[in-house]
């Protein structure tokens, strides 16, 4: 393990019935890394990321973060979870989700949205709270919207709101679950734009994506998931110009459409 | 005014309005309960749950009211007499009235608690847990807020019933509204009077519950609705 390892997942397996989505994926994302999980849908990827932070139960597998392994027990029906309630809480107080829904609590304002985890995962005093989420709703600029409630902000808006609401618990490792797939097109860029910002000040983030774009200009590390293996990743600019499997090349030739 | 009797009606309002709130009180806790055990993983205990909903709600009332209080009589008078109590225990109209009205209507809060929490995006709960909340936590800050106002309908509608039933607690012999209004109709021979009195508190009761029900549901609400 190197030091600077943030999050580590190993041997990933989920089976949905008989289905096995997910067949032993394994991963590690170092401090500043952006890893790219690409692939068709129904490759697994989404699974995976919500593996990481156990929204998803997996079958087999482990999930480490800053080198500190969360100690998981079998549950009847076959799956695995924390072993100790209170370490999975701690464990997911260090990995901010954004969603590809936003999920913005719908009875809480822009303002009471960011600062409900802070104050009361972290037990921030309220005018803590209240200071990181202005900092953070300004630096993704939606400051100005912060008395709003969600059901009144644009869809870029609302995904830049849930992009603050995951800094300002100021995590170890940012989780991003296809965070543009449910935008306008015209509207995707306002939060790319965000994203490559907070990965040029060196943030870890792990994002699962159907930007291509994104994937090989701002994360430097890509990973192409096929029927829940990894079929192939490295450097993007290596991986998506000269792809070296056929499933990543018929992949890329159909999302270039 | 009415013959001398508005202070014995006014008495018996405040009976009904005790029952209500007591029943009320009683049947959001059982309907908390049971729209969990609906929706509960545990096959048994949403068994249960059902079990309570279909026959609450598929017998009447009345039915239900005379069937708990004769026959909770029977059967505390027969386990107090197998404990060796000798005399006889009334049960107390009241507490039987509420306790048969919250059974009743926890039955009818339970669907409409149970379909308000299902009616609330999976994602509202997930991201409450991914930011490291606790699912208490989260049940208390994002569930059941979001839950309460997608209930004030369904809830409206049920305190409005629930009202209006506990006119049948005068069969089992509590001097509510209903009770009053009929003994003061017996006395004065004028019962169209009487009843279209009782029939007025009963409007009033309800209506101001729709104006407090109706500013509530506003407040809850505010960010659900779209701006124009």
């Amino acid at each position: 393990m190197s030091s600077q390892e943030k999050l580590r997942v190993d041997g990933i397996v989920k089976r949905f019935g008989n289905n096995e989505v997910l067949k032993g994926v394994s991963m590690a994302a170092n401090a500043g890394d952006v890893i790219s999980i690409i692939g068709s849908s129904g490759s697994g990827k989404s699974t995976w990321l919500r593996c990481m932070n156990l929204l998803e139960r997996p079958h087999e597998g482990s999930i480490a973060i800053n080198g500190e392994r969360l100690a998981l027990r079998r549950d009847r029906d076959g799956t695995l979870t924390a072993a100790d309630p209170k370490a999975l809480e701690r464990f997911r107080a260090k990995l901010s989700m954004v969603f590809q829904h936003f999920n913005l609590w719908s009875h809480m304002t822009v303002s009471e949205n960011v600062v409900e985890a802070p104050m009361q995962v972290l037990g921030l005093s309220k005018p803590e709270a209240l200071e990181r989420a202005e900092h953070y709703l300004n630096r993704v600029g939606v400051w100005h919207r912060k008395e709003f409630y969600p059901a009144h902000l644009s869809g870029g808006e609302a995904q830049r709101v849930a992009i603050a609401r995951a800094l300002a618990m100021e995590p170890d490792v940012m989780l991003f679950d296809e965070p543009t797939s449910a935008l306008d097109p015209e509207l995707v860029g306002e939060v790319l734009r965000v994203m490559r910002d907070l990965a040029s000040e060196g943030r870890t983030m792990v994002v699962v994506t159907h930007e291509m774009g994104f994937a090989r200009e701002v994360s430097n590390r890509v990973v192409f998931l096929h029927q829940g293996r990894i079929e192939e990743q490295g450097d993007p600019r290596v991986v998506l110009s000269t792809p070296t499997s056929e499933r990543l090349q018929q992949f890329l030739s159909g999302s270039l459409k | 005014m009415l013959h001398g009797f508005l202070p014995t009606l006014l008495d018996g309002t405040l009976t009904t309005l005790g029952v209500a709130g007591a029943s009320l009180v009683i049947a959001v806790l059982l309907g908390l309960v049971g729209a969990a055990a609906k929706l509960s993983r545990v096959p048994v205990i949403r068994w249960l749950a059902s079990t309570y909903t279909t026959v609450v709600r598929g017998v009447p009332d009345l039915v239900l009211m005379l069937l708990i209080f004769f026959g909770g009589q029977i059967g505390i008078n027969a386990a107090a007499a197998a404990l060796g109590y000798e005399g006889y225990v009334d049960i107390n109209p009241f507490v039987a009235g509420v306790a048969t009205i919250g059974f009743i209507f926890g039955a009818y809060l339970t669907e409409t608690f149970r379909g308000a929490l299902m009616a609330i995006p999976a994602g509202q709960r997930e991201a409450g847990l991914a930011f490291g909340m606790s699912p208490m936590r989260v049940f208390l800050r994002i569930t059941f807020p979001q839950m309460v106002r997608l209930a004030i309908p369904g809830f409206t509608n049920n305190w409005l019933v629930l009202v209006k039933s506990t006119a049948i607690v005068s069969v089992i012999g509590l001097t509510d509204m209903m009770h009053s209004a009929g003994l003061a109709a017996g006395a004065t021979r004028e019962p169209f009077t009487f009843y279209l009195a009782a029939a007025a508190i009963y409007l009033a009761i309800t209506s101001i519950s729709l104006l407090a029900l109706g500013a509530l549901e506003k407040r809850v609400t505010v960010g659900l609705r779209r701006a124009a």
